[in-house]
């Protein structure tokens, strides 16, 4: 192990089972200090119920979980220095703003005045001083939000766990929230634990990603190798928008791997490590990697017809059926294609990669 | 919800109270065990004991309660036994003025119900508030009230006489017709309550989208409507037919000695000397064997839908 | 509403209402008009009067009323209060207690009064304090009064608390909170109103019990409905019905409280 003090969390081979239902298969991560990470997936992936093992609302089944170099599985929620911002906030409805940030003070065993003026610097921290003594039921939702997070702020935990907290806003909010949690997040240097089902949320405010998928986990990394090199094609296919082909890998050579698609069409990319000669893998191209033309390329360029136009503001999607049979997305950004005029549907383009541009899925 | 992991509910192993959960259902336990199963295990014993002439019981084994119930052996007890209907035939009573009770409480209940339901937000409390003064009111009050009422020179038959509609004084009281209407009048809030509680629940856009499909207003209330809210008309027939099968105070005060229902021959067997323990144990026995059956067979299938008062 | 496009009412419903309300206050209504009637016949109206209400309060048998009077608000304060801490406790082990085998048949058992017909429970009470030699009096009734009272005490609180997300304990809990700080300072408040109905329909359900008090009085003992009826059976007196309008006024007040208990949310 490395410097305790590097790990805030350390989850070592945890397993979650509900009768005979597992929800988590033998998790281990590290959470390392002042990181903004986040846990992704799809619905009933297992992201909630991990945080929650580490909150302490659920005993781990096997396994052992860390805080700080501390063993904290067996302890209950109130003895574990971590708080919670959750999915509903679950503010107090009979008590005021005030007194919900707080309780976990009072509860701490802060005196009355103490607690009260702490919870009124993280009042000011989120902006909400004026509504002190209001109810949450008297508060937007984007309020509400905001206190939960001061209520989980206050007792100064070691690690913040977040599930879910903007699913319940509306878009602007949610983004306007994304960006007020990461530069709290920096502001404070506590460790943010951040659960979440949306892709683009997890790629704006994360330091680091793990892609979770039926209770097990698919990939742990950066935002940007997430996108970029995605290990398998669930991260692939749910990170991001991507075209996945069906290959076979015919040759290797210098790092690359020749993949023939049919008989008249085969892609050079580069290969990974676990490739061998013959087998039948995928391949992921993004549809930004890739552009469109009248004319053949040089490139790599596959000859398809355009089947659909689709205008989506900053860019233009179009839907290419490809020679081979299978039908390819592109996306062509709006200010790159300047004077370029689309291609209208019915008619043949070229559609042209870099070796770089596709990537072999290990699965 | 975005995230359903199954985590929710009570599989969790750390729930609030599990910990704690026995020492809070002791205090129930030991109050309804001691104060309620145990007596009715009590009473099951006494039905099968011999009884004392002054009230109580001796001690010894005998079926002798039972035996009366159902046969007859004459009157020194050697003759061939023979079906007896006396207890019978008051059981039977009882079983159809509970169940004519019920479904005119249901005939009642269910439009006034649904009547209410769907009045607007502001005026609906006050109807629910109408319907349930008179659940809280003293059924012993209710009841004297209807008496009251009823009797030969009281205001209804003084109304009736004064407008025309009848010469004589109608004889209600005393009569099966008085029962059966105390009965209805006592128990009618328990019908409506229920009832009003599901349809208060479901929702009229699925009445509309009946009507939509050609529906009549007919069908919709029969196809779409009865099976949305039929966890509260089940609810509210057993809270109607269970208290009236073992009613005392509507065929005491109403009905008189003719009208007996199986209420006051169980408490005639307990009054002062004259009454025969093991019997009155026995005739409750058969009481309770009745209801838990009708409440099983009913019941069973709605367990989930969660029988509220 | 136009009623050919109202797929809602139906016509006939309206005049069963009406029916229903007539059916359930008429009774009410003439008693509450005939307790004010100064003849002393029940059945000839001679004036408006108080001169029952007077009656009931220092007449003959005003003693005898104010002593059961006495003996039923006492034992449906006790047996309501006793009642209602029973089922609040219960009600937490049962909503917040996760499954365990204990549950269901828990849950059976204190439902089980109100499943029972009363008559029944009543002999078996009987049969049950004289088979251990318990003199019947005012314990006897206090004793069973608490007993059936628990499921009328359980009912709304349980519906209470099963309306309280179990995520507020939790936060709580995640604050810092112990299992009891999180009852006391989280559950407990949010759970006020379905107490306070708990109490008072326990309450009212005590004070309502005329079969079962009967059956485990004993002698020289009397609560207001026993009173009451063995008055109603030597004939309907006119002190009755004031007595009657009386305890009807106590129940409408005790259902305006507890519809704005129900209302009252501290949320607010």
């Amino acid at each position: 192990m490395k410097d305790k003090t590097d790990i805030a969390v350390e989850i070592q081979a945890a397993v979650k089972r509900y009768g005979n239902f597992t929800a988590l298969h033998r998790i281990s991560l590290s959470i390392r200090d002042n990181e903004f990470f986040t846990l992704l997936g799809p619905s009933g992936c297992g992201k909630t119920t991990l945080l929650r093992l580490i909150a302490g609302f659920e005993d781990v089944s096997e396994g052992q979980i860390y805080l700080f170099g501390d063993e904290i599985d067996t302890l209950p929620p109130h003895k574990r220095s971590v708080n919670t911002v959750f999915q509903n906030y679950a503010l107090f409805p009979h008590m005021s703003v005030l007194q919900n940030v707080a309780f976990g003070l009072e509860m701490q065993g802060k005196s009355l005045s103490k607690a009260r003026k702490r919870a009124g610097e993280m009042l000011e921290l989120v902006q909400l001083s004026q509504y002190a003594n209001r109810k949450p039921a008297q508060m937007s939702g984007g309020q509400q939000q905001r206190v939960a997070l001061a209520r989980a702020l206050a007792p100064q935990p070691k690690v913040l766990l977040l599930d879910e907290p903007l699913s319940a806003l509306d878009l602007k909010l949610r983004k306007a929230m994304q960006l007020e949690l990461k530069h709290i997040q920096r502001e404070t240097g506590i460790t943010f634990i951040f659960v979440t089902h949306d892709q683009e949320e997890a790629l704006t405010m994360s330091d680091r990603i793990a892609v979770m998928s039926n209770g097990a986990l698919q990939q742990l990394g950066a935002p940007r190798d997430i996108y970029e090199q995605p290990h398998n094609m669930f991260v692939a296919d749910f990170i991001g928008d991507t075209n996945l082909l069906e290959v076979t890998v015919e040759a290797i050579s210098d790092g690359d791997a020749k993949c023939r698609i049919d008989d008249s069409h085969a892609l050079i990319c580069p290969a990974v490590e676990t490739v061998v000669v013959g087998a039948r893998l995928h391949l992921s191209i993004r549809p930004e990697r890739m552009i469109l033309t009248e004319e053949a390329n040089a490139n790599q360029s596959f000859k398809g017809t355009v089947v659909e136009n689709i205008f989506i503001g900053t860019d233009i999607t179009t839907i290419v059926k490809l020679e081979t049979g299978s039908q390819i997305t592109v996306r062509t950004s709006n200010s790159d294609r300047g004077s370029k005029r689309i291609i209208d549907v019915g008619h043949d383009a070229f559609v042209n990669m870099e070796v770089g541009a596709a990537r072999l899925l290990a699965d | 919800m975005a995230s359903g992991n199954g985590t929710t509910g009570g599989s969790s192993t750390t729930d609030v109270y599990n910990k704690a959960r026995h020492w809070l259902l002791m205090p129930s336990w030991a109050i309804l065990g001691t104060f309620v199963l145990a007596p009715v295990c009590v009473m099951l014993i006494y039905s099968f004991l011999t009884k004392e002439f002054r009230g109580g019981v001796i001690w010894d084994f005998s079926l002798a309660a039972y035996d009366q119930f159902f046969f007859d052996r004459g009157l020194f007890g050697d003759g061939d036994p023979t079906l007896q209907w006396t207890y019978i035939t008051i059981f039977w009573r009882s079983i159809w003025q509970a169940g004519l009770a019920t479904v005119l409480a249901l005939l009642i209940g269910f439009p006034t119900a649904y009547y209410i339901a769907t009045r607007p937000e502001n005026t609906r409390a006050l109807w629910v508030f109408l319907i349930t003064i008179p659940y809280w009111v003293n059924l012993l009050i209710r009841t004297v009230s209807m008496k009251f009422l009823l009797r030969d020179e009281g205001p209804l038959n003084d109304l009736l006489m004064s407008t025309g509609l009848v010469d004589d004084p109608l004889r209600i009281i005393n009569t099966n017709l008085a029962v059966q209407l105390g009965l209805f009048y006592s128990y009618l809030p328990f019908m409506v309550l229920p009832i009003y509680a599901s349809v208060e629940r479901y929702n009229f856009t699925m009445s509309e989208a009946a009507a939509d499909l050609y529906a009549s207003k007919w069908n919709t209330l029969r196809r779409i409507v009865l099976p949305a809210v039929k966890p509260g008309v089940v609810a509210g027939c057993i809270l109607v037919f269970v208290p009236s099968l073992g009613a005392f105070l509507a065929p005491d005060l109403l009905g008189g000695a003719k009208n007996f229902m199986i209420g006051s021959l169980i408490e005639e067997q307990f009054k002062g000397n004259a009454g025969n323990w093991p019997f009155g144990a026995a005739a409750s026995m058969i009481l309770l064997t009745l209801v838990m059956s009708v409440l099983l067979i009913i019941a069973r299938p709605q367990r989930s839908a969660g029988a509220k008062i | 509403m136009n009623p050919t496009t109202d797929v809602k009412t139906y016509s006939g419903f309206r005049l069963a209402t009406i029916f229903c309300m007539v059916i359930l206050y008429a009774p009410l209504i003439v008693v509450t008009i005939y307790s004010f009637n100064a003849s002393n016949s029940i059945t000839v109206w001679k004036g408006l009067s108080f001169r029952w209400y007077v009656d009931v309060f220092i007449g003959p048998e005003s003693t005898k009323f104010k002593q059961a009077a006495f003996n039923s608000f006492s034992i449906a304060f006790i047996a309501g209060t006793l009642a209602t801490c029973i089922a609040t406790a219960a009600a937490t082990a049962i909503v917040r207690g996760g499954q365990y085998r204990l549950r269901t048949p828990s849950l059976g058992l204190i439902t089980l009064p109100i499943m029972v017909p009363e008559i029944v429970l009543a002999v078996a009470t009987l049969i049950f304090f004289n088979s251990i030699g318990f003199t019947r009096g005012y314990l006897t009734i206090l004793i069973a009064h608490t007993a059936f009272c628990i499921p009328f005490a359980y009912l709304p609180i349980q519906a209470r608390m099963q309306g309280i997300e179990d995520s507020f304990e939790h936060a709580a809990m995640d604050l810092y909170a112990t299992r009891s700080q999180a009852f006391r300072r989280i559950l407990l408040p949010l759970m006020l109103p379905g107490i306070i109905s708990g109490f008072l329909l326990a309450f009212i359900v005590s004070l309502d019990d005329f079969i079962i008090t009967n059956f485990v009085k004993g002698a020289g003992i009397e609560t207001l409905p026993t009173a009451i009826f063995g008055s109603v059976k030597q004939g309907l007196k006119p002190n009755i019905m004031a007595i009657s309008t009386m305890l009807l006024c106590l129940s409408i007040v005790m259902v305006t409280i507890s519809y704005f208990i129900s209302k009252w949310d501290k949320t607010k």
